[in-house]
């Protein structure tokens, strides 16, 4: 009998999870072939999301590519914002004023904040834990309701200027921003209950989709998803920029690399930024919003009705923008989901030669495979959103 | 042939489907969902009706008046009879389940219960059992990988679950030495040292526990909703089955299968229709004595007992919502592993602890 049973001819079964599947949150296609509900091999193709945003940035002037931006990872928009300006910038040799770098941090924190709750509350829901997906989904109404407040978009804000920003807060934003911050630790505790200490919610998540250090490393991690592999890198930190030095935070680094790593780090990521708005808050300088500079900033409308130099400024400005220097500049900031840099080549033009985008979670999707294979499929759905793949900045 | 008794066990089935569509239908599917919008923060249905209260009509007629889409290669008679199968089974465990004692009515016994089997707790097994050939055709008819899967989830889940489930009632069938339900309710109405009702948690606690679990298992529910696990399987068994009456068959099914489950649950180990220290003929006389006429009396009685039980199932229907929105669902080895490790071997030690004392007292 055993012998006849080893004969029989044993298939594997090939299962398409994508690219439009419950679990993909955006446009991924998984082919994975299963043993009973092993994952024998998992292969990815992605690119569902494409929308040729590098190569857009090639025919647009600087200022007209933000907006492109919103749209990479579009669940933290203000970041790609902050991150694309900031690259700008650096290419410009500009300094933005202290208010405008506050406030960028503010944005940056209230997105990530964003961010990391989408990335919970998924994660949860794709376990089962629906609950904990509304009660963060919540929050994230809330803090959508300060962008839209801000920028008059809750999803696609495109906030920033190079050289600052396009707005001063409007009145009533700190106030709503201080009473949001009392009310969201409660909603972080309320799911840290549900979740944190629960039995199968450990058995789910704990060793699942685990990675070392050295491999994360390897692979080009960044991240929460690296910090949880227990390497102590964030760019706020290591290299600091819009001035993330002067406030008082601390990263939080997991141990194993697996998905409840990743989950604790996120958490305790949401609560130190909770913190650094308000510290930021506390410390809002007063000033200008944007930087001093006419070549590259649009002037008040007060200088461009009234004076000669604020038309010609305006008008060249509008027509065909500024025309930063010859070079390369490479800046990278530290967005929800890891480094997110921006590799800008101008060859003396109003529009930039290149446009490279390095989303953090394009690296990181390349250890999916490796990530899940030998594991279950249910393991497969937890990995993958533990790791927070956002197809728009994946496939840009 | 008795024409009135004939014209009694259709009153009662048709009672029966009414509780079935509505009770556990219409009402659970509406409380289910005003009660997770609750838990969560949200508002749920309000649009349709006060308060939303005839939200479930409208999906109701939406669902008639969809197309009836069906996969290109699925096999078209499993397809269409697999449905039926679920929601047959469904309805037809409720047969058994008793909601009140017998009564007389003009010198007739009469109890809200359609057959008062003699095997009736085994009867609710068996065709709980069959419910598993509906989610596994169905996951097989429509030609998809997602339901093919979910299938077979299903097949090994409700299998596994079964055989803990049944060993667990052994205890509770060893102390109230009968397999009829009315029996066991019965059984469970004297009181142990003057206070405590005998009822079947007081005696066999841990075949509750197993039993609860199990019957979370049965009924397909979060943490054991593993043949649906809508993020893996898109909805498991019934991916197919997208839209139309079909799916609303086992949309309802479930929540049929839920107030089985609560109703079986009660039964065993809550004293069924029994308020604890109160037997039917004293509520009776206790009626008659405030001057109601036999008839009346009687009635009263069967109101207040069928009051009584659906309370109990409301809680336990409650429980069901409760835990559904609170708690993540397994992953399927590890539900195979509490399935045959952990509830098997309790259920078994559950058996013999009973016998050991049933033998030293």
């Amino acid at each position: 009998m055993e012998g006849e049973l080893s004969q029989l001819e044993t298939k594997t079964l090939n299962l398409n999870l994508g690219p439009s599947h419950p679990a993909t949150h955006g446009t991924l296609r998984i082919i994975v072939d299963l043993d009973g509900e092993t994952i024998v091999k998992a292969d990815l193709e992605i690119g569902y999301l494409h929308r040729g945003i590098e190569k857009l940035g090639e025919n647009r002037t600087y200022h007209q590519f933000i907006p492109l931006t919103d749209r990479l990872n579009y669940v933290s928009c203000l970041m790609n914002n902050v991150g694309y300006s900031l690259a700008v910038e650096k290419l410009l040799g500009l300094e933005v004023p202290p208010r405008a770098q506050f406030i960028r941090v503010i944005l940056c924190e209230l997105s990530r904040i964003a961010d990391h709750l989408v990335c919970i509350g998924t994660n949860a829901l794709d376990m089962g834990g629906l609950t904990n997906f509304w009660y963060f989904f919540k929050e994230r109404e809330y803090i959508y309701d300060l962008f839209e407040m801000l920028t008059g978009a809750r999803m696609t804000g495109s906030y920033t200027r190079i050289g600052g920003l396009w707005e001063d807060l409007p009145s009533g934003f700190f106030k709503t921003t201080q009473e949001f911050l009392k009310k969201f630790p409660r909603t972080v505790k309320d799911v840290d209950v549900l979740l944190t200490r629960n039995k199968i919610f450990i058995n789910r998540t704990k060793g699942v989709g685990a990675i070392s250090a050295e491999e994360a490393i390897d692979y080009g991690f960044s991240g929460p998803c690296l910090r949880a592999a227990g390497v102590e890198w964030d760019l706020r930190k290591t290299n600091p920029y819009l001035g993330y030095e002067n406030f008082d935070f601390e990263i939080p680094v997991g141990n194993n690399g697996d998905t409840y790593d990743r989950y604790l780090v996120r958490m305790e990521e949401m609560r130190q930024s909770a913190r650094i708005i308000e510290q930021a808050l506390g410390n809002l300088p007063e000033g200008k919003i944007n930087a001093d500079e006419p070549k590259v900033v649009l002037p008040e409308k007060e200088k461009v009705y009234n004076t000669p130099e604020g038309l010609i400024h305006h008008f060249k400005l509008i027509t065909e923008g500024f025309k930063p220097p010859k070079g390369e500049v490479y800046s990278a900031t530290e967005a929800a989901n890891g480094e997110l840099g921006f590799y800008i080549i101008s060859d003396g033009e109003a529009s930039p030669y290149r446009i490279k985008i390095r989303p953090p979670c394009f690296a990181i999707f390349q250890a999916y495979s490796r990530l899940v294979e030998g594991s279950m499929i249910a393991d497969a759905i937890a990995v993958l959103g533990s790791l927070n793949i956002v197809a728009g900045e994946l496939d840009r | 042939m008795d024409w009135i008794g004939l014209g009694i066990i259709v009153a009662k089935i048709v009672f029966f489907l009414l509780v079935g569509f509505t009770a556990a239908g219409y009402v659970m599917n509406l409380a289910e969902r005003k009660i997770s919008a609750f838990m969560q923060d949200r508002l749920g249905p309000n649009r349709v009706g006060f308060w939303g209260l005839l939200q479930p009509v409208a999906d109701i007629i939406k669902l008639f008046f969809k197309e009836d889409v069906v996969t290109d290669r699925a096999s078209k008679v499993i397809y269409f009879v697999a449905p039926m199968i679920i929601a047959f089974t469904a309805l037809s465990a409720l047969a058994v389940i008793p909601l009140t004692d017998v009564l007389t009515f003009f010198g007739r016994g009469m109890a809200i219960q359609i057959a008062n089997l003699n095997v009736g707790i085994l009867f609710i097994f068996a065709i709980a059992s069959l419910g598993t050939y509906g989610a596994v055709l169905s996951g097989w008819a429509g030609n998809s990988k997602y339901s093919f899967l979910g299938g077979l989830r299903s097949s090994a889940q409700m299998i596994s679950y079964e055989v803990s489930m049944g060993l667990s009632i052994i205890g509770i069938l060893m102390i109230f030495e009968s397999l009829r339900l009315n029996d066991i309710i019965l059984g469970q109405s004297p009181l142990l040292w003057g206070f405590l009702p005998k009822w079947g948690i007081v005696v066999q606690p841990l075949a509750f526990i197993i039993f609860l679990t199990a019957a979370f298992a049965e009924t397909n529910r979060v943490p054991f909703d593993l043949q649906e696990a809508d993020a893996e399987l898109v909805a498991g068994f019934h991916t197919e089955f997208s839209n139309s009456m079909k799916f609303g068959m086992f949309f309802m099914a479930e929540y049929i299968n839920m107030f089985t489950s609560s109703a079986v649950i009660v039964i065993l180990f809550f004293g069924g229709w029994q308020i604890p220290g109160i037997s039917t003929a004293e509520i009776v006389s206790f009626f008659i004595s405030l001057g109601a006429s036999e008839f009346f009396a009687s009635l009263f009685t069967i109101l207040l007992q069928l009051g009584v039980t659906f309370a109990k199932i409301a809680f336990f229907m409650f429980l069901f919502v409760w835990v559904r929105w609170t708690i993540p669902r397994f992953r399927y080895d590890q539900l195979m592993n509490l399935g045959w490790k952990g509830l098997l071997p309790l259920a078994i030690l559950n058996i013999l602890a009973t016998g050991l004392v049933m033998v030293i007292i």
